[in-house]
């Protein structure tokens, strides 16, 4: 029997009964649409991420001051001082591959500016700072090597600072009070939006870390030491360097606990993508049970076909068909039902992530390879759930099947 | 005359739990190309079964038959299959043809599970071909809930031409019909043994018997009669006769 013929009997035998075709389908289409949608909620949060991750800046490493243990009690990460300038001073000099370096302090205060102020947070850092973070200046210009040596009293401000402290003017050139110290403001930064961590980005003020070491902060230790490696794969290396370079200054015996911390941004995309990447298979997990569950409606309405239709399957025997004939018959019905709820799972798969995107403002990412799988899937479910019940047909004897009433 | 089928101590045993039922004890038969048989007995005499083992639906327990010169009391399920679809047409009681389906995909349905196509002509000019023969051809696309029943069983008839069957098997052809109607489905299986159609017929009406030319009566499983038909009914004269006294009735009221 000629495939065509075979296919065309099935899309007859499935017109007949549009409204039971439909819902079996709805099954297929709703497991096949919250496959793709819920893959798509996945990859698009695992970009996304990526992003994030990636406005950190290229090959960082992010060296922080070390936990010390005075008489037994261990300070935090970042808490206490162990590096100084003279660190960075040391690994801009003495390690190789260094691209961009910037000693980092931070300290919040309230900023006035006329009439208005706004608590934010000092970053102290040098002028390679913007290269390192990948930033960049919408207005004016950043503070220079100069400025840090001299701890000039000059600034570059985050975007939402500068908007609550400079709702109508342009900031650039007018001048700001931190701690009542006069601060003349340089540049305004791009806008850089929220971190992965939560945390508004813009809501800064940057300033050379001399100036927030002596005027602000009032220490004379360093948080952190960004350092830009000039290429990826110099990146352990530098960090290497680094270490030792750091342990030597810090005379640090072998065996000791070192008193900083590395970390690099491509540990964090790691942990980070990980996490979304299990959260995706955890999505998808639970969308292949209602693939699962539409695969046991068509199994459930080919059985009840099968019955129905005895008497037909006992007239096609007896005109001649084979058992395999009766049982590709009914094979392919359930294919076609669940390849073509399959396809229209597709459509509402990808319109499903679209809307999620418009309503819920979350990104969403649909693959080409996550359609393939799904669609796949459902005619691997079609031919599954549709043996038995077409076995079952193609075992009728003849002559109890055109005897069924 | 070549013969069509030939029954050699045919026994059938059907094992019903505990119990065996011989439905058909030792039947040896004969029909030659160009016969019209009536097989007649009471229920429960194995006709039935009969039919079933010369149509190739079941096979028997015991014997040897030869269908066209072919050995198919030993055949396979499949073999079975494509014995049915090449040398048998089948004509039921209550027409069974295919529902929602035009009358001519009926007739095409045999065809459809031919395994070695003749070349010639398409599917559709012989399903055409075969409506024609049974006087139905401007009726091919009706579907069988717009037939009446004369003509839904025309369908069936035609549905087992198709293929050029060595025999033609009817199981009871007229039970679901008036009495005009059965005697115009009888005509048109007095047209195709005319033309040297084989046919077996199972009936347990003798007046629908008198139109075949040879009667086969079973009884408990065994043949108890073979005898050509003395007094055979033409159905032609048969419907002249009927519409005559349908006049008749008409003018006395």
């Amino acid at each position: 029997m000629r495939y065509l013929v075979i296919l065309k009997v099935a899309f007859r035998a499935l017109r007949r009964n549009k409204l039971r075709t439909a819902l079996t389908m709805l099954g297929i289409i709703i497991g096949v649409g919250a496959v793709i949608a819920m893959v798509g909620i996945g990859n698009g949060a695992k970009a996304q991420v990526e992003a994030r991750i990636a406005a950190l800046g290229q090959n960082v490493i992010m060296v922080f001051s070390g936990s010390i243990n005075r008489g037994g009690v261990h300070s935090g990460f970042g808490g206490a001082g162990t590096l100084t300038v003279e660190d960075a001073a040391a690994i801009a000099r003495d390690v190789p591959g260094v691209a961009a370096i910037s000693p980092e302090v931070r300290t919040g205060a309230q900023i006035m500016a006329g009439n208005n102020n706004w608590s934010t947070s000092i970053m102290g850092e040098s002028p390679d700072y913007l290269t390192i973070r990948q930033w960049d200046l919408t207005d004016g210009t950043m503070f220079t090597e100069a400025d840090v040596r001299a701890a000039a009293k000059v600034c570059v401000l985050g975007k939402t600072t500068a908007d609550k402290l400079f709702p109508e003017d342009d900031p650039v050139g007018k001048n700001i009070r931190i701690k009542n110290v006069p601060v003349k403001v340089l540049g305004v930064l791009r806008s850089k939006g929220v971190s992965m961590f939560g945390s508004d980005q813009d809501d800064t003020v940057l300033v050379p870390y001399t100036t927030a070491m002596k005027r602000f902060a009032g220490v004379n230790m360093l948080r952190s030491i960004n350092v830009q490696a000039a290429t990826p794969e110099q990146m352990a290396e530098v960090q290497r360097n680094i270490t030792d370079l750091l342990r030597q200054r810090h005379r640090i015996q072998p065996g000791a606990d070192d008193d900083f911390m590395l970390r690099n941004q491509q540990e964090l995309s790691e942990a980070m993508t990980a996490t979304t990447e299990v959260m995706t298979a955890l999505l998808a997990a639970i969308a292949s049970v209602s693939l699962l569950v539409g695969g046991i409606g068509i199994m459930n309405i080919m059985l009840v076909s099968v019955t129905e239709r005895t008497r037909e399957i006992g007239i096609r025997m007896a005109v001649g068909a084979r058992g395999r004939d009766i049982l590709l018959q009914f094979l392919i019905e359930a294919v076609v039902l669940s390849s073509t709820g399959g396809l229209l799972g597709i459509v509402s798969g990808v319109g499903g992530a679209k809307l999620i995107t418009m309503i819920k403002e979350w990104p969403t990412l649909v693959s080409a390879n996550s359609i393939i799988i799904a669609f796949a899937f459902s005619a691997v479910v079609g031919v599954f759930f549709g043996f038995y019940p077409a076995r079952k047909a193609s075992q009728l004897d003849p002559i109890d099947a055109l005897r069924y009433e | 005359m070549n013969t069509v089928i030939q029954l050699q101590d045919i026994h059938k045993t059907y094992r019903t739990g505990e119990v065996d039922v011989h439905a058909v004890r030792g039947v040896s038969l004969e029909i030659a190309q160009g016969e019209f048989v009536a097989l007649m007995g009471a229920s429960g005499s194995g006709k039935s079964t009969m039919m079933n083992i010369i149509g190739c639906l079941d096979r028997p327990t015991g014997g040897k038959y030869s269908l066209d010169g072919i050995d198919v009391s030993k055949l396979s399920r499949d073999e079975l299959a494509d014995i049915r679809n090449q040398k048998l047409g089948f004509v039921f009681q209550g027409f069974n043809l295919l529902a929602r389906t035009s009358a001519l995909e009926n007739v095409e349905l045999p065809m459809l599970y031919t395994r070695q196509r003749p070349a010639g002509a398409s599917l559709r000019e012989r399903a055409l071909k075969a409506l024609d023969t049974v006087g139905l051809g401007d009726r091919a696309g009706h579907k069988p809930n717009q037939l009446s029943g004369g003509q839904q069983q025309r369908v069936a008839i035609a549905r087992a031409l198709s293929n050029d069957p060595a025999l033609l098997l009817a199981d009871e052809p007229t039970g679901n019909l008036d009495t005009r109607t059965s005697v115009d489905i009888m005509g048109v299986f007095q047209k195709l043994n005319d033309q040297g159609m084989t046919i077996v017929m199972v009936t347990h009406e003798l007046d629908i018997a008198q139109y075949t030319k040879r009667m086969v009566v079973m009884r408990d499983g065994k043949v108890v009669g073979d005898t050509p038909v003395a007094n055979r009914l033409i159905a032609a004269n048969e419907l002249r006769r009927l519409q005559e006294e349908q006049k008749a009735v008409q003018l006395a009221d």
